[in-house]
């Protein structure tokens, strides 16, 4: 960069620092905009009603409640399965082992499952939850997808948070005779759940913002869900019906709103829980 | 040996099953996906898949070049746009800005990150697509918009692994070059960005598969149309919005060919991420 340019070195310093300020300023400006944009136009909108009453008329009327309903269920469920397999996994990982080739593969595997396109996991639900169990478009084959999508997150963090917690904790434990497994529930644990409790309200914010993964599985009936067997629409597929069919666009911001505050205070709680109790030990 | 001695090892056992979910889960959708898609592309030849350039499924043509054509230039564009944006806003971040500065606005990306995609894509398609529309010509629904959103899209997990990479670089060696009379930028160029280069690679990579495997928000500005795009103001179909546009109504090779179409994605990706593990793990050795 440069080179040919033949610059005074401080003078290449100046441009390169506006240059930078110029893109960061960008890249900044950029996606606060789509913060307020959104805001601005959904705001607005949100109201006792537009939270308390379901949809009517493909949504053009009404509110959006059997949406958060079936977002909140959905949600659950994942969580219900992801949680113990991902901490499982992890303490396996940090406590019961030592590097080698399984916990290299173990790794891998859930580094690759974090890259794996939403897309491709709602083909997966569909062929075997949705076909295959006869589960049908419902909050379970839904839930359960969802519960696969945001494993390899509960794994990672609690990972961190169990790594954070200072190895003299461990030795007094074992000192006092405690097995291991003691140790891991009553020492360990204890003060790794605050960083525990990051990782799954980090898959909560992913879950409730998930639409191609949730749309092949948990369908999109507009209706209150009633049973772990009934489909039905989350908040993230409703907002995408609304916009891309235009349905009605007053509904559609309302929605994204409602969306985007949960997803944002959701992930304004875990930058706190983060900062708190896995960066700072670390 | 003693029970509590004994159970220790049943729990032992116990957990190594459960860490083997996660690679277990990855094997079933592997399993599933290509049990799905790939006997349609033994009975129709590979090369009428991957260089075929119609797609008629009831016609029964189902070539996929003009979606894995499109799906490449939109990760393109996006990298185009992400790339300079996000490395220049994270050496920003780490080298030139005000302490404070970098501690509200790094958190303040990283919140971005959260967004769901669905909101990306429509605030392209409210803004971006009429503007393209307006000012460049065509259907607004295009390549470009599809290529500037993505570009957004990508900016969070280029700049926050940049970030990190760049951090992880241990300041003596800034200390030494500044030592040798050179200026900020002389450092940042021919110092820490050498040394964080194979973590910000990392970044870039993981970007790229974030941007080819992104659905909702390309579907909802890029026009869908299934041909090979002409100029970067052409309407576009990616795989990932060839599956998700059709997926819905298809039934029999039509939609085992949707299932092939999300084999190719599949292959695609992991290619991406054993790249980007191991250039990240070569960092982290050294």
């Amino acid at each position: 960069m440069g080179g040919q340019l033949k610059l005074q070195p401080r003078t290449e310093q100046k441009v390169v620092q506006v240059f930078m300020y110029l893109m960061t300023s960008i890249a900044v400006l950029v996606l606060v905009f789509i913060l307020v944009v959104i805001l601005k136009n959904g705001l607005p909108q949100l109201n006792l009603e537009f939270l308390t009453k379901n949809p009517a008329d493909m949504g053009r009327e009404g509110g959006i409640l059997s949406t958060i309903v079936a977002t909140i269920f959905l949600t659950f469920i994942a969580l219900l399965v992801a949680t113990p397999l991902g901490v499982g996994t992890a303490i396996y990982l940090t406590e019961y082992t030592v590097e080698s080739r399984i916990t290299r593969i173990i790794r891998f595997g859930a580094e690759c499952l974090a890259g794996i396109p939403s897309i491709i996991f709602g083909l997966f639900g569909f062929i075997l939850f949705v076909n295959k169990l006869k589960f049908g478009w419902s909050i379970l084959s839904g839930g359960l997808t969802l519960a696969f999508m945001v494993l390899p997150t509960i794994i990672r963090t609690s990972e961190e948070a169990i790594k954070a917690v200072p190895p003299a904790y461990r030795l007094v434990s074992f000192s006092l005779g405690s097995t291991r497994w003691q140790t891991v529930t009553r020492v360990v644990l204890p003060s790794a759940i605050p960083g525990i409790v990051t990782g799954v309200i980090l898959s909560i914010g992913r879950s409730i913002g998930e639409t191609a993964a949730v749309i092949f599985t948990a369908g999109s009936a507009l209706r209150m869900p009633t049973s772990l067997f009934s489909s039905s629409r989350t908040m993230s597929v409703h907002f995408y019906i609304l916009a891309k069919e235009g349905v009605s666009m007053p509904k559609a911001y309302g929605t994204a709103a409602v969306l985007v505050i949960s997803i944002l205070v959701i992930n304004i709680v875990t930058y706190y829980l983060m900062e708190k109790y896995i960066k700072r030990k670390s | 040996m003693t029970r509590l001695e004994k159970n220790d090892r049943l729990v032992r056992l116990g957990l190594l099953m459960i860490a083997l979910s996660a690679i277990s889960v990855l094997a079933i959708i592997t399993l599933f996906i290509f049990e799905q898609g790939t006997p349609i592309m033994f009975r129709y030849g590979f090369k009428s898949f991957l260089l075929g350039q119609d797609w008629y499924p009831s016609e029964k043509s189902f070539g996929l070049l003009p979606m894995i054509v499109g799906s490449l230039m939109v990760t393109f564009g996006a990298l185009i746009i992400g790339v300079p944006l996000g490395l220049a806003s994270a050496i920003f971040l780490t080298e030139f800005s005000h302490r404070r500065l970098t501690r509200i606005l790094k958190p303040v990306i990283e919140l971005l990150a959260g967004i769901p995609s669905v909101v990306y894509g429509f605030i392209g398609l409210m803004f971006l697509v009429p503007f393209i529309r307006d000012n460049f010509g065509g259907p607004g629904l295009s390549v470009l918009a599809a290529s500037l959103i993505l570009g957004i899209m990508i900016l969070p997990t280029v700049i926050s692994i940049a970030i990190d990479s760049i951090r992880a670089v241990p300041d003596s060696y800034r200390e030494g070059s500044i030592a040798l009379g050179a200026t900020r930028w002389q450092t940042v160029r021919m110092v820490v960005l050498p040394a964080a280069r194979s973590g910000i690679i990392a970044g870039i990579i993981l970007g790229m598969g974030r941007a080819i495997g992104e659905t909702m928000a390309v579907i909802m500005v890029a026009g869908n149309a299934a041909d090979i795009p002409g100029s970067i103001l052409a309407p576009v179909r990616t795989l990932t919005s060839n599956i998700a546009l059709e997926m819905a109504y298809a039934s029999g090779e039509h939609r085992e060919a949707l299932f092939a179409t999300g084999v190719i994605l599949f292959i695609i990706i992991m290619i991406l991420n054993t790249i980007a593990n191991v250039t990240s793990t070569r960092q982290r050795k050294k």
